[in-house]
C-alpha cells in the first residue's frame, strides 16, 4: 500500500528499500487496474532503474534528494523521453518524444521514480475520462460511475493507492474536478507558477501543471520542487517559490478571511455537496477564521468565456498534428494517390476523436475572420473583467471557499450526447483558469454512493500559501485521507 | 499610360543573420545538409514552446531605427494559421495589429531626384521550410524553418518599375550597412513581393491590386513591375476587370502569370500567441541602439560630399554599397587624394568591377594598392598612361604598384639630371634637326621629344623633358 511521501521515507528509513517499494508498486497495478484503466502505459524499466539508483544513493550514504524514490505518475500529456506520449489520443499513439518536459527532468532530479502514463480525455478536452482513445478511467470508490476528467486517471491512480503523487494538467478545472471525484488532494498553482514546456498543449494561457496526492503537504512539496522560472517557457514567472515544506504545520485560522461567493450560492448544488459545503465553512470558522460574502457578478459568464478562449487556443495548438512529421498517417493517406488537402484531412479525421473535433470547428469559428470581435475577442474582455472582480475580491479576503462541482462523479455515459450540459458543470472551475489563479481540492467526506465530495479553496495570484494553511485545517478536520476505497 | 495613376507598394522579407533561430536553439543557417538544424521546438513537436531570441529583436529595432520608424515599446506576436507541409505548426509565428516598427519612410536618389518612400510597418516573423517538389511526392527540408524574418511594408507611394527597384536596393544596402541581413535576392535572404494596381488617372480610391512574388533580381523587379502595368492598363482599357491575385514573374518570358486567386484566398484567424509575452522593448534600449547605429548611405554619401569634396553624383555611387564606400574611402585616406581616388573608381576600377561579376571581398586589387598607385602619379613618378597599365596588372595579379613598376623598368625619370643627359645626347646626335629648328622650323621640336621618349624608353617626364629640350635649343 502506497503511503504519503513522509509515511513512505520513514518506510525507507526502517530499511525497506526502493527497488522493492517499486516492484510492489508494480505488482498492485498489473492487479488493480485492469478495471479501473487509471494507466496508459508503464515505464518499468526507467523506474526500475530510478529506484536502483536511489538505493545506491543510500548506499553510498549521499543526501536524500527531495523526492527521493517516491513513487509517481503522470498524465499523459507530460514529454518523458523515451515513453509513449499520447495525450489520449489516436493521433499520438505512438509518439515517443525524446525530451523531457521541464517539470519531468525537474522531477528525475528530486530523485522520484515514474512509475507510468496516466490515462486523461483526449487532449485533456473533457470531465469524465470517456473521451480517451485509451477508454474511460473509472472511479475507484464506485466502478459504476467515471473518474473525473480530464485528469481522471492520475486521480484514480492516487486514490486507489497505485502511485503516491501524480502530475496532471488543469486548463478548466482537469486536476481539481477528478480530485474531488476520486476523493485525493488536487493543486492546480498560479498561471506561470510551473513551465509548460514538453507538456502537450491544451489552451496555452489557461494550461498548468496540478497535483495530486493523499495529503495536502505532498501536493506542496511537490509543486515546490517543480515550481520557478523556467527559460523554456517565456510564461513561467521569476517570482522567487515559497519554500513550503518548511510550513507544513497546522496553523489556526485566526486573523485568516475567508470569501463565501454569493453567486454560487444561490446555485442549485446538490444536497450532499451543499452540506459537505456548509460544514466546511464552519470547520474554517471554528478554526478562528472570519468568514466574508464577496461577489463576482459577471461569473455567470465565465463558462461561455472559457469555452471560446479554450477552444481558439486549441484549435491552433492542434493544428501541429497534421500526419506530416509525427503523428496518426492514415492507410489511406498513400503517396502520390490522395491531394495534400486529402491527406490532412484523413489524418485529422482518424486521429482525432469527436469530442476533438468539436473542440477545433468551435475555436476555428470564434477566431474566423467576421465572428472573431463577436466570440474570440468578446471572451477575451469578459475574461479582463472575471479576473479584475477576483483581484478585488482579494483586496478583503485570504482565500475563498467554493463548491468544485455541483454535484459528486457522474455515471459512465451520463452526458452521452449531451455536451452543453457537460460543458456547464464546470461552472465552479473554469474562473480559476480564466484569472490565472491557484486552487486546491481538499476531500472531505462521501456521499450514500460512496462517492468523495471535495471543496475548493481559490487564493490570488502567487499566494499558494494562504491555500496550503486553510487546506491544512479542512484536512485536519475531516482526515479524508483515513478512506481507503476497496478496489 | 498617362490615363492611369500607377500605385506601387512592395513587401520586403528580410533574413536577419543571427547565430540561432528566431524562437529556438538550432543554428539559423540552412546552407547545411537537409533537416540538420532542427529541434523539436523548429519542427513543432508537442509541448515544445517558443522562447524568443534577443538577437532578432535587436536587429530588428536597427532596421526600424534606420528606416526612420517608430520602435513600439509593447509589440506582440500573433499566430497566422495556415496547413501546408513546411509549416510546421500549422501556423507561423508573426505579428499582426501590434508590429515592433512602425510609421517611417527612406530616401533615395532616382535619376538625380530625391524620392521619399513612407515605410508602413516592419514586423517580424518566423520563417517556413522549403519544399521540393517530385512529383507523385514532395521532400521538405527543416532547415530553413524559424529563421528570423523581419518584413518591411512600405506605404504604396511608388509609381514605376525603376523607383520600386531603386527603393528596394537601398533597403538592401541600408542591410548591409546595418550588418544584419546578407541581403542575397537571388539565394532568398531578401525576397520581394510587389503589389501594382492602376486607377484613372487623379482618382482617389485605389484600384485592385495585384501581388507578384518572390522575384529574384532588382532588374527584374523594375521589368516584372513594368509588364504589369501595362498588362492592367490594357486589360482596363479595354474594358475588362481586375481581380484580386497573387502572380509569378517568368524573366525568360518578361511576363507575369496568375499563381492563386484571393477570392479563393485563406482566413488567417490572426490572435495573439499566448505561449509568448509582448515583447517590451525600453527606451534605453532603443536609444542605446540607435546610438551604435553604424553610419547609414545617405549619410556617408552626404559626408563624401562635404568631407572630400566629391560631386553630390559620386557620393551617391560610391556609397550605393558598403563594401564599395569603404573601399573608396581607404584608397582616398591612403592616397590623401579623393577626388583622384573617385575618379579612379568610378572608372577604370568599376569597369573592371562590374566586367567581374564578383563580390568586392574578393577581388585581388586591396585599397592600399590603389592609393599607392595615385601616389605616384601624384608625385610624377608614373604618367597616366603607365598608371593604367600597372592598374591593369595590379587588378589581375593583385600585386603591389612598386614592384610592377620596378619588376617591369616602368618608373617615370623625373630627376633632371637623368633627363638633361638623354635630351644633350639627342642633341648631339641630330645637328642638322638641331641647325633646321634653330632657323624657325619650330614644328621639328616634336620631333626631338619623341627622341627623348624613344631613348628613355617612354620613361622620361614628359613635362620635363619639354621644359629642358626648350632651355637648350634656345640657348
Amino acid at each position: 500500500m502506497i503511503e504519503s511521501i513522509s509515511g513512505f521515507q520513514k518506510k525507507i528509513d526502517q530499511g525497506a528499500t526502493y527497488v522493492n517499494e517499486c516492484e510492489a508498486a508494480f505488482k498492485r497495478i498489473e492487479e488493480k487496474d485492469k478495471d479501473l484503466n487509471s494507466f496508459i502505459s508503464l515505464n518499468k524499466e526507467q523506474a526500475l532503474e530510478s529506484a536502483q539508483i536511489s538505493d545506491e544513493r543510500i548506499k553510498n550514504g549521499e543526501s536524500k534528494r527531495p523526492l527521493e524514490g517516491v513513487l509517481f505518475s503522470v498524465k499523459d500529456m507530460f514529454c518523458v523521453s523515451g515513453t509513449k506520449t499520447t495525450a489520449g489520443s489516436r493521433m499520438l499513439k505512438d509518439f515517443i518524444p525524446d525530451y523531457d518536459a521541464t517539470v519531468i527532468s525537474r522531477l528525475k532530479n528530486a530523485g522520484a521514480v515514474i512509475l507510468g502514463k496516466n490515462n486523461q480525455d483526449e487532449f485533456a478536452m473533457g470531465s469524465t475520462n470517456e473521451t480517451s482513445f485509451f477508454g474511460p478511467c473509472k472511479n475507484p470508490w464506485n466502478n459504476k460511475f467515471v473518474a473525473g476528467g480530464s485528469s481522471g486517471g492520475s486521480a484514480c491512480s492516487v486514490a486507489a493507492r497505485l502511485s503516491t503523487c501524480s502530475f496532471g494538467t488543469d486548463t478548466g478545472g482537469s486536476v481539481r474536478q477528478p480530485a474531488h471525484f476520486c476523493g485525493t488532494v488536487g493543486l492546480k498553482p498560479t498561471y506561470g507558477r510551473i513551465s509548460r514546456s514538453g507538456v502537450v498543449a491544451f489552451a496555452s494561457s489557461l494550461d498548468q501543471t496540478g497535483f495530486f496526492s493523499l495529503k495536502v503537504e505532498d501536493v506542496f512539496k511537490t509543486a515546490e520542487v517543480l515550481s520557478g522560472k523556467d527559460l523554456m517557457d517565456n510564461t513561467t514567472s521569476s517570482k522567487e517559490v515559497p519554500k513550503w515544506s518548511n510550513n507544513l504545520e497546522l496553523q489556526d485560522l485566526k486573523g485568516f478571511k475567508v470569501g463565501v461567493v454569493k453567486e454560487f450560492m444561490s446555485t442549485d448544488l446538490d444536497k450532499d455537496v451543499k452540506n459537505a459545503l456548509d460544514d466546511s465553512i464552519e470547520a474554517l470558522k471554528k478554526r478562528g477564521a472570519e468568514i466574508i460574502e464577496v461577489s463576482l457578478p459577471l461569473i455567470e459568464h465565465g463558462v461561455a468565456a472559457y469555452y471560446l478562449v479554450a477552444t481558439s487556443e486549441a484549435a491552433s495548438n492542434l493544428s501541429r498534428y497534421d500526419g506530416v512529421r509525427y503523428g496518426h498517417r492514415s492507410e489511406k493517406a498513400k503517396e502520390g494517390q490522395v491531394s495534400l488537402d486529402e491527406f490532412y484531412t484523413l489524418n485529422r479525421t482518424e486521429g482525432f476523436g469527436r469530442e476533438v473535433k468539436r473542440r477545433i470547428l468551435l475555436g476555428n469559428f470564434a477566431l474566423s475572420s467576421g465572428y472573431i470581435e463577436a466570440y474570440y475577442k468578446k471572451a477575451c474582455q469578459i475574461r479582463r473583467l472575471i479576473r479584475e472582480d477576483y483581484f478585488k475580491a482579494f483586496e478583503r479576503v485570504d482565500a475563498i471557499i467554493a463548491p468544485v462541482a455541483s454535484s459528486t462523479a457522474f455515471k459512465l455515459h451520463e452526458f452521452d450526447g449531451k455536451p452543453l450540459k457537460k460543458f456547464l458543470n464546470d461552472y465552479y472551475t473554469v474562473t480559476v483558469n480564466l484569472a490565472g489563479l491557484p486552487g486546491l481540492s481538499v476531500p472531505v467526506t462521501k456521499n450514500k454512493d460512496n462517492l468523495p465530495i471535495g471543496i475548493q479553496l481559490i487564493a490570488n495570484q502567487f499566494q499558494e500559501s494562504n491555500l496550503l494553511k486553510a487546506g491544512l485545517n479542512l484536512e485536519d478536520e475531516f482526515k479524508f485521507y483515513k478512506e481507503v476505497p476497496n478496489v | 499610360m498617362s490615363n492611369w495613376d500607377v500605385v506601387i507598394g512592395l513587401e520586403i522579407h528580410a533574413q536577419l543573420q543571427t547565430q540561432t533561430k528566431i524562437f529556438a536553439p538550432d543554428g539559423a543557417s540552412y546552407t547545411e545538409d537537409v533537416n540538420k538544424n532542427i529541434s523539436e521546438i523548429s519542427l513543432g513537436y508537442p509541448g515544445a514552446l517558443p522562447v524568443i531570441n534577443e538577437k532578432a529583436i535587436e536587429h530588428s529595432i536597427k532596421i526600424g531605427l534606420a528606416l526612420n520608424c517608430d520602435i513600439r515599446s509593447n509589440s506582440v506576436f500573433a499566430r497566422k494559421h495556415y496547413f501546408y507541409p513546411d509549416l510546421p505548426k500549422g501556423y507561423q509565428i508573426s505579428q499582426f495589429d501590434l508590429p515592433l516598427c512602425e510609421g517611417g519612410h527612406l530616401e533615395f536618389s532616382l535619376n538625380g531626384e530625391i524620392k521619399k518612400v513612407g515605410i508602413e510597418r516592419a514586423h517580424m516573423e518566423e520563417d517556413a521550410g522549403k519544399s521540393t517538389h517530385r512529383g507523385g511526392y514532395s521532400l521538405i527540408d527543416y532547415n530553413r524553418a524559424g529563421v528570423p524574418l523581419l518584413e518591411i511594408v512600405s506605404k504604396p507611394d511608388m509609381t514605376s518599375g525603376a523607383e520600386a527597384a531603386e527603393y528596394a536596393r537601398t533597403v538592401r544596402s541600408i542591410l548591409r550597412y546595418l550588418d544584419v541581413c546578407d541581403g542575397n535576392l537571388e539565394e532568398g535572404s531578401m525576397r520581394c513581393d510587389c503589389n501594382v494596381s492602376l486607377k484613372p488617372a487623379g482618382q482617389k480610391e485605389l484600384g485592385t491590386k495585384v501581388e507578384i512574388k518572390n522575384i529574384n533580381s532588382f532588374r527584374f523587379i523594375e521589368k516584372a513591375i513594368d509588364y504589369e502595368i501595362q498588362r492592367q492598363a490594357a486589360m482596363l482599357e479595354a474594358g475588362e476587370v481586375i481581380h484580386q491575385e497573387t502572380r509569378l514573374y517568368d524573366s525568360t518570358k518578361n511576363k507575369t502569370f496568375g499563381m492563386r486567386s484571393k477570392e479563393e484566398a485563406m482566413d488567417y484567424r490572426y490572435f495573439p500567441d499566448p505561449d509568448l509575452l509582448p515583447i517590451h522593448v525600453s527606451e534605453d534600449l532603443i536609444e542605446k541602439i540607435r546610438k551604435d547605429l553604424p553610419e547609414l548611405p545617405i549619410d556617408r554619401a552626404k559626408r563624401f560630399t562635404s568631407e572630400y569634396g566629391l560631386p553630390e553624383y559620386d557620393a551617391l555611387v560610391l556609397t550605393a554599397d558598403k563594401a564599395l564606400s569603404e573601399f573608396y574611402e581607404k584608397t582616398a585616406v591612403n592616397c590623401k587624394n579623393p577626388k583622384a581616388a573617385s575618379n579612379w573608381i568610378m572608372g577604370d576600377f568599376l569597369k573592371r568591377f562590374n566586367d567581374s561579376g564578383l563580390e568586392l571581398e574578393n577581388i585581388k586589387i586591396k585599397p592600399e594598392s590603389l592609393g599607392e598607385l595615385i601616389v605616384l602619379i601624384d608625385r610624377g613618378e608614373l604618367s597616366g598612361k603607365m598608371a593604367k597599365s600597372v592598374f591593369d596588372q595590379m587588378w589581375d595579379s593583385g600585386d603591389k604598384p612598386e614592384n610592377i613598376v620596378k619588376e617591369k623598368g616602368l618608373s617615370q625619370i623625373s630627376d633632371p639630371d637623368e633627363v638633361e643627359k638623354i635630351v644633350d645626347k639627342v642633341i648631339h646626335n641630330s645637328p642638322g634637326q638641331v641647325e633646321q629648328y634653330k632657323s624657325g622650323k619650330d614644328k621639328l621640336f616634336g620631333f626631338f621629344v619623341g627622341q627623348v621618349m624613344k631613348e628613355s624608353k617612354g620613361q622620361a617626364n614628359p613635362d620635363m623633358v619639354t621644359k629642358i629640350l626648350k632651355e637648350k635649343l634656345e640657348s
